[in-house]
């Protein structure tokens, strides 16, 4: 395995989450492991115990994206959105937002990669809509965690069946 | 203002400080040292009903840092896999690259020396 940086988050601004992280790697690569199926279904994963059996991708202006996990006992949870802007291997910018309502509502994505002798520096910005999508979605995430919106989610189901 | 009435955005836009950091750590030792300031006869401070003691309020950081670090955590079990998925590709580029060079390049004994 390649050594890499570490990856650090920020909070710029009142509305905004950004994740930067360098990977040994050329951008277009990168580029190419964000955006084909193939690849992505085999990183963006999340917790353990997920896979990613739907993944389709659309790459262009106006074009839609749809991605699925699913974990060993069957629950799934869908993202979508919509490119904005498709500039390869330099930036994305799509809207994302989650099929269950737990997390603040449609946030606007923008993937930016900076290469530099050969690593490419990956810095994703999340904009929520407002302070308080970015607030809830955090308060959210601190008081119930991840695991127990997936419980919820399976209570939802539940009820649905 | 009461605990309760923080908004995660001024938590963060307060940790951003290093000084406002360093002050909240040493917060206990600080307020020991304006004590040995004071009774020195170095500091004076206002009324005694006026005194408005600051104590630390663990919730709102802890709040702020489990959801970085539940992110973080998620986040960095991807981009490891990131890793491997482009070092995987890298490898299989390299072994492309060989082939084509060695299908090009002339026999070892005719390469010219540099």
């Amino acid at each position: 395995m390649t050594p890499t940086a570490a990856m650090k988050i920020a909070t710029p601004t009142d509305r905004e989450v950004v994740m930067t992280r360098v990977f040994d790697a050329p951008r277009g690569m990168v580029f190419d492991a964000l955006t084909k199926p193939e690849l992505l279904k085999k990183w963006l994963l999340g917790p353990p115990g997920w896979t990613m059996p739907v993944c389709d991708i659309d790459l262009r202006v106006g074009g839609k994206y749809r991605y699925v996990w699913q974990n060993a006992e069957g629950r799934s949870m869908g993202m979508g959105g919509t490119f904005q802007e498709v500039t390869r291997p330099s930036r994305i910018v799509a809207t994302e937002v989650y099929e269950e309502y737990w997390t603040g509502g449609e946030t606007l994505v923008t993937t930016e990669l900076v290469e530099t002798r050969s690593k490419t520096t990956l810095s994703t910005t999340v904009r929520y809509a407002s302070r308080e999508a970015r607030d809830a979605a955090i308060k959210m995430g601190a008081t119930k965690g991840l695991e127990a919106s997936y419980n919820r989610l399976d209570q939802l189901l539940a009820t649905q069946n | 203002m009461k605990p309760s009435g923080y908004s995660l955005d001024a938590t963060f836009a307060a940790l951003a400080d290093p000084t406002r950091r360093a002050i909240l750590v040493r917060l206990p030792a600080i307020s020991k040292h304006l004590k040995v300031l004071e009774r020195a006869g170095l500091i004076t401070r206002g009324r005694e009903a006026q005194r408005r003691p600051r104590k630390l309020e663990p919730r709102p950081l802890a709040e702020a840092t489990d959801w970085i670090e539940r992110y973080r955590r998620v986040w960095e079990a991807n981009f490891a896999r990131l890793d491997a998925v482009l070092h995987e590709l890298k490898s299989k580029e390299k072994k492309t690259v060989d082939a084509l060079l060695e299908d090009v390049k002339p026999k070892p004994k005719q390469r010219r020396s540099k």
